[in-house]
């Protein structure tokens, strides 16, 4: 990237929350709203540099970042779950029909089972099994991370033009070599938009599973503290909020890197 | 070709099972970090303080999990503060607190086996039991309720009769039965004669002036209004400003926080022997933070680190006035109130009939205060402090 291109972003990039931050203003200033409602942006920026707890030199800007920390790590190993049974779903519904008929259903019903509905049933379950509250939480992630891997995956295995796949069989090719050296790499495409879903999917995931399960430590927890506590400092809630929200902005930022990675030398697909 | 395709069609599904079970392993990493909340704290308590029994000469020691019903505050602080001094360790007991959720019912919890004990309001508990969940109330720790219903001075509510023609806030979920008895005992028929409002948990309803009464727990709530800044003064709300109605005092006040333990368990020798020895660290841990009130709202907020200090230190003053004094020793049901209670639950048909003897026993918490010896386990002598909450309970 060019230092002038470098220079447009950042430009871009305050111009755009100048402009969220001023639209705050104005809305607040025509509507009428009170600073309880809608607490000024000053007092919002201002709270991450507020200590944490009176008496204590941790200012709320560090304990988010810890909280997004324990965060980023359930959420992580719900991504990595999600993934794995997502693409071993989609590879085992290319091998055999029957698979795909018979999973098929199901893996759409798996997403419009609520989430609060379910995460109390993987807590009780993994507390009366071998799962702590926090894989439990990961597995909430995991049911989240899932769907978009194994739909999208399962389209990118079958996007190689028949010809192609010809070819492998021409060759001999066993059916695990034309996976890993055909399918898989066209599936590439496919596979990163379902990768930049699931990378923000597995933070809700994670954030809705502390919420519901009670885990202390990440930012389900703070949001859930000072959502409880909104009338005597609303300004708070409001920065765990965007902890949050900036949080899933740092995940999508790094699939797009890996994706940047992986796609080098390759001419982009749209999609 | 079929043949070998088969094969690394096996090998792909054994790393994939690998690479699950690694991250299963990487999650395992991660739970020490989490479930700390009582462990760590446990270690720097001098154990043996106030037991008659130290970790010493424990044959071995029960692990026993303790669900709440809302995540660390000074509402729990008994059973913190027995995990930090080590009372829990010197009856031979190690407790991990599990802090309540959104979605985690904790007499649920008791029920389906994901927990030892479970803390829980009685009315909350007794519908479960209604239900077929076989649990007991075992330690009725808060001897009276909590539960207020509060308006600003000027709406001129004082009393049930005067809410006819206000809007009401409530949260709904079994938390309303006080006030549906309490209006109607004076006449005042909820839905008709006042509208119902659902109550989200923060106070931003009242102070916004949309409802004309929230409902509020002295210990948290109340002292929330009185942690905001009133935009007309630029001061924080005074109690002056606000009217309470109290429902120990309209006679529909329902008991709540008591400790509940497993129907189908006790009986056996071990449990039973457990539940008394939990019940009365617990106790123990209740005593210490009634008689080191300081010193246990630190334990509050090591367990919870955005805790407003005034708030915590408001709060633990509140929950000791639920439980001193009471009269024949901490965690013993008063019959009176309980009979109140069941009241109170089938006349709103809460609960389809009274629930039979066995749903609360007194037998443990006896043995409990039996085996605390010489402690003041009733706090006659024991006066509220008056605390002086800081904005945003700061």
């Amino acid at each position: 990237m060019t230092a002038r291109g470098f220079l447009g972003k950042v430009l871009a990039v305050v111009l755009g929350v100048g402009l969220v931050a001023g639209g705050w203003e104005l809305f607040k200033a025509v509507v009428g709203v009170n600073d309880l409602k809608m607490p000024p942006v000053s007092e919002i920026a201002g709270t991450f540099f507020e200590p944490v707890q009176r008496g204590r030199s941790e200012i709320l800007a560090v304990f988010l970042l810890k909280s997004a920390w324990f965060t980023l790590k359930e959420a992580a190993i719900g991504f990595v779950v999600g993934t794995v049974v997502g693409l071993g779903l989609a590879v085992a519904m290319l091998r055999s029909q029957f698979l795909d008929r018979g999973l098929g259903p199901w893996i759409n019903i798996s997403q419009t089972v609520p989430l609060i509905a379910l995460a109390p049933i993987v807590v009780t379950w993994g507390r009366t099994t071998f799962l702590s509250d926090v894989q439990a939480v990961s597995l909430i992630a995991a049911y989240l991370t899932f769907f978009p891997v194994a739909v999208n995956g399962l389209a990118g295995l079958k996007s190689p033009d028949p010809e192609a796949v010809e070819l492998m069989r021409s060759y001999a090719a066993p059916w695990g070599k034309t996976l890993l050296r055909l399918r898989l790499p066209a599936a590439r495409p496919y596979l990163f938009p379902a990768f930049k879903l699931a990378a923000t999917l597995s933070i809700v995931g994670a954030i809705v599973g502390e919420i519901s399960a009670g885990v202390p430590g990440g930012l389900g927890r703070v949001i859930l503290d000072f959502a409880s506590r909104y009338s005597t400092g609303p300004e708070r809630l409001y920065a765990a909020v965007l902890a949050a929200g900036l949080l899933g902005l740092f995940v999508f930022g790094l699939t797009n890197l890996a994706e940047r990675i992986a796609m080098r030398g390759q001419p982009e697909v749209a999609q | 070709m079929h043949k070998s395709g088969k094969t690394n069609w096996w090998r792909l599904l054994a790393a994939l099972m690998a690479l699950t079970l690694v991250a299963a392993a990487c999650g395992n990493g991660d739970d020490d970090v989490a479930v700390d909340t009582g462990s760590e704290s446990g270690t720097d308590g001098d154990a043996g303080d106030g037991g008659d029994g130290d970790a010493a000469t424990c044959e071995g020691t029960d692990e026993v999990t303790l669900q709440l019903q809302w995540f660390a505050q000074a509402q729990f602080a008994g059973y913190y503060a027995a995990v930090d001094q080590g009372f829990y360790e010197a009856r031979c007991l190690n407790v991990t607190i599990l802090e309540g959720g959104i979605d985690i019912v904790p007499q649920q919890q008791l029920g389906s086996g994901a927990a030892d004990y479970a803390i829980s309001w009685v009315p909350k508990a007794l519908v479960s039991r209604e239900e077929g969940i076989d649990i007991v109330n075992v330690a009725q720790i808060f001897q009276r309720s909590g539960t207020l219903q509060v308006s600003f001075a000027d709406s001129g509510i004082s009393g049930p009769a005067d809410l006819a023609g206000k809007k009401v806030g409530s949260w709904g979920f079994g938390n309303e039965f006080e006030l549906l008895a309490g209006s109607r005992s004076a006449g005042v028929e909820p839905g008709t004669d006042y509208e119902i409002v659902q109550q989200s948990f923060d106070m931003l309803a009242l102070i916004s002036g949309e409802i004309d009464a929230a409902q509020a727990m002295t210990y948290n709530e109340y002292a929330q209004v009185l942690e905001t800044i009133n935009p007309d003064t630029g001061e924080l709300f005074q109690a002056s400003d606000l009217t309470v109605i109290n429902w120990n005092d309209v006679g529909t006040a329902m008991l709540q926080d008591a400790i509940w333990a497993d129907g189908t368990k006790l009986g056996d020798a071990a449990y039973d022997d457990q539940t008394t020895r939990f019940i009365a660290a617990s106790i123990e841990g209740w005593v210490w933070c009634r008689d080191n009130a300081g010193e246990c709202v630190d334990v509050v907020l090591d367990s919870g680190s955005t805790l407003g200090v005034s708030h915590q230190t408001w709060q633990l003053n509140e929950i000791n006035k639920l439980i001193w004094p009471s009269p024949g020793g901490a965690g013993v049901m008063d019959k009176a109130l309980w009979d109140q209670t069941i009241e109170v639950a089938t006349s709103e048909g809460v609960l389809a009939a009274a629930p039979d003897s066995d749903a609360f026993t007194t037998q443990y918490a006896e043995a409990a205060v039996a085996l605390l010896g010489g402690m003041d386990t009733e706090g006659s002598g024991w006066t509220p402090t008056e605390v002086t909450l800081n904005e945003g309970g700061q």
